[in-house]
């Protein structure tokens, strides 16, 4: 193949029936990361609300973790639109001369304020703690204390005041950004499918109830990531408990009790996010079939027929059927919740997948087919970026940037 | 040297139109094609195909894939031609390889040899870019690369399009590709290049049978708007509101 003949998607696509010479699969597995990854920031951020403004105590710590889980992912949701652009130098242009009639565009700036707020709030919880460990690190002068040290001194950002009043003033803040945080979150993710929903060329994606699946289903995996890692957490806490004391020694009971205590509570609200997102697909599905527009003959074939195992087997059934069932049934431990949020995450994901990929599964032509073959192997950058390695690469990045951040605001301090 | 503030505005003007003016209009052009090349509102490029002129030689395939530089044998095409074959089952056999870019001399379409004796009817369908009057495609693009311009047209700019596709995905028609040498989006301007300088597009001046004929819609004497204006014209997809001006004679139910 000569370099002149790089076509974009016809390394992926595969076509069937009668296709329009210039149809491929354009939008590949990139554009399956972004929603997906936007609804994981989204979602963790909701999570992280519940307690700060409706004060559900119960879910303390899970609270503090998910805002700051929320601010690593938070860059993440950038990253695979970069990966997907045929000229990502030029992504920066959407801010320079954003198209107002264009759902992309004004994306960029509901991100942007969704990021002052998450900093912001950040901030308020975790002002009292910099000032502290500056006061800590005073005196200590190795190189690392004496690098944090400054480092939390530029954090505080000069307001050192950690007396009652002021700190009482803290709360308030993080409470009133909280409240405003989660319709900004909702309308950062709920745009994400306006993104989709609004492309009227598309008989699958054209739907007004797009945004707000988008968004349940953005909350419910959200949750379920934050459960997940903050189950991961904790058990590394009680091996690490275990290794120094023993098994029965009380502060590895604790460890497991607080975990049980939050996970089973978290988990209740999954399941409440998790029948509104399935409520809306199916209603979104019964009234196309009911309504059965022009596009409908094909939208069936591509559901029924060719993506069926993936939307009905894959989707419904591994990713929301069965998980739903594995936390509902009598004694919950963790070993069952972990399979079932592995479960529900792999399930948000098919959906995305299900969405993105499925729309373009049939020719505008409404006589054909095109299959996408996501790459696996990379033999050029195209082929990394679009392909497996590109999506696993971006899937690993908040844990990376979690871990660094979780360095100077430690989430999940155990006190 | 010194300007008062009102000379300044004058020259400033002045400036601005003469420059706006390419040397090409001072050659003989018709007033729309002096008009187009200033970008006026009173010219509105409009195409007209004749489907029951079209013999499927694909010979504006191939002119338009040279003249607007798209790579000769990539799979991508601004034009492209389809064969509808109908037979006396009533099935649409619809095929249109590499574009038509070779016309059709095979009788098979899609590995499935079809008798003549079967055929009720056959024809061809050329395709372009429809330049809708509310065009999807400028819509959603986020930077404003792709974008219509006073007569209608609708171009990209290739140095400010962040390549995300959007505008492929929500043209109706899947005209739009992207170039695979640019790594822009890409699609038919109707030899804007051309036109505007008084020439045919390419694939009018290549079509031996008179199938394609491009004009200027607002002035009532062109024999494009002639036809738009008084015989039986349709547009593909009217359902999607973007409004094409890409007007067929002798459409079919069949054609997608
Ligand atoms: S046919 Fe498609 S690309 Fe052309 S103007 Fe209309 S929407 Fe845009
Ligand atoms: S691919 Fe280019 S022209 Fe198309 S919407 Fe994106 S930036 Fe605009």
């Amino acid at each position: 193949m000569t370099e002149e003949l790089v076509v974009h998607g016809l390394e992926w696509t595969t076509k069937q029936l009668f296709v329009y010479p210039n149809e491929f699969i354009y939008w590949s597995i990139q554009i399956v990361m972004y929603p997906y990854m936007t609804g994981l920031v989204a979602g963790a951020f909701v999570l992280s609300s519940l307690y700060h403004v409706f004060g559900q105590e119960d879910l303390k710590d899970m609270a503090r973790f998910s805002l700051v889980f929320s601010l690593a992912l938070l860059p993440v949701a950038m990253m695979p639109l970069m990966y997907h652009l045929q000229q990502p130098l030029r992504g920066i242009n959407v801010m320079f001369t954003p198209h107002f009639t264009s759902a992309i565009a004004a994306f960029g700036i509901v991100f942007s304020t969704y990021a002052l707020i998450v900093i912001s709030e950040i901030w308020f919880v975790y002002r009292k703690y910099f000032v502290e460990q500056v006061a800590e690190l005073k005196g200590k002068d190795d190189f690392g204390s004496r690098f944090m040290s400054v480092l939390y001194t530029i954090l505080t950002l000069g307001a050192f005041d950690i007396s009652d009043a002021a700190v009482a003033k803290d709360k308030k803040a993080v409470k009133i950004l909280a409240a405003i945080g989660i319709p900004v979150a909702c309308f950062l993710h709920g745009y994400a499918g306006f993104i989709f929903g609004s492309v009227k060329a598309n008989a699958l994606w054209m739907s007004p109830l797009m945004p707000v699946i988008f968004i349940m289903s953005a909350i419910v995996s959200g949750i379920a990531l934050c459960m997940i890692t903050y189950i991961a957490i904790m058990e590394w806490k009680k091996f690490k408990a275990i290794l120094a004391r023993g098994m029965g020694d009380q502060s590895v009971l604790h460890i497991r009790g607080v975990e049980m205590d939050v996970v089973k509570k978290a988990s209740r609200y999954l399941l409440g996010f998790l029948v509104a997102a399935i409520s809306l697909e199916l209603l979104d599905l019964i009234f196309r079939g009911y309504t059965a527009m022009k596009s409908w003959d094909i939208l069936r074939e591509v559901m029924y027929e060719e993506d069926f195992v993936k939307i009905f087997i894959l989707q419904y059934g591994l990713g929301n059927l069965l998980p739903f069932i594995l936390l509902l049934l009598p004694k919950l431990d963790i070993k069952r919740t972990v399979v079932a949020l592995l479960l529900i995450l792999f399930g948000v994901f098919m959906m995305r997948w299900n969405v993105v990929i499925g729309g373009q599964a049939f020719s505008l032509s409404f006589a054909g087919f095109m299959h996408y073959h996501i790459p696996f192997w990379p033999h050029n950058l195209e082929t990394y970026k679009e392909g497996v390695f590109g999506a696993l690469t971006v899937a690993a990045t908040p844990f990376a940037i979690f871990w660094v951040i979780n360095k100077v605001v430690p989430s999940l301090r155990y006190d | 040297m010194s300007y008062s503030r009102r000379d300044l505005l004058k020259k400033t003007l002045a400036g601005t139109i003469a420059a706006s003016v390419p040397l090409s209009a001072f050659k003989f052009l018709s007033p729309a094609q002096v008009k187009a090349s200033i970008g006026d509102a009173n010219v509105r490029w409009a195409f007209v195909v004749d489907t029951q002129k079209c013999v499927g030689c694909g010979l504006c395939v191939k002119a338009c894939k040279n003249e607007n530089e798209v790579p000769y044998d990539a799979p991508v095409t601004r034009t492209w031609v389809e064969r509808y074959v109908v037979t006396k089952d009533g099935k649409t056999h619809i095929d249109s390889p590499m574009g038509g870019r070779d016309g059709f001399t095979d009788g098979k379409i899609r590995d499935k040899e079809i008798l003549p004796e079967d055929i009720s009817k056959a024809f061809f369908v050329p395709k372009l870019c429809n330049h809708c009057e509310t065009p999807a495609c400028v819509q959603v693009c986020p930077v404003g690369a792709t974008y219509q311009t006073k007569d209608g047209v609708v171009l990209v700019d290739r140095k400010w399009c962040i390549g995300c596709g959007y505008c492929i995905m929500a043209c109706p028609y899947g005209v739009r590709f992207f170039h695979p040498v640019h790594k822009v989006a890409e699609k038919c301007t109707f030899c804007y290049h051309r036109i505007t300088k008084g020439l045919e597009s390419a694939c009018v001046a290549a079509c031996p049978f008179g199938a394609r004929q491009l004009g200027n819609l607002k002035d009532h004497d062109d024999p494009v708007a002639k036809i738009i204006m008084n015989e039986r014209v349709a547009v593909l997809k009217d359902e999607y509101g973007t409004k094409p001006q890409v007007f067929y004679i002798g459409l079919d139910t069949n054609v997608r």
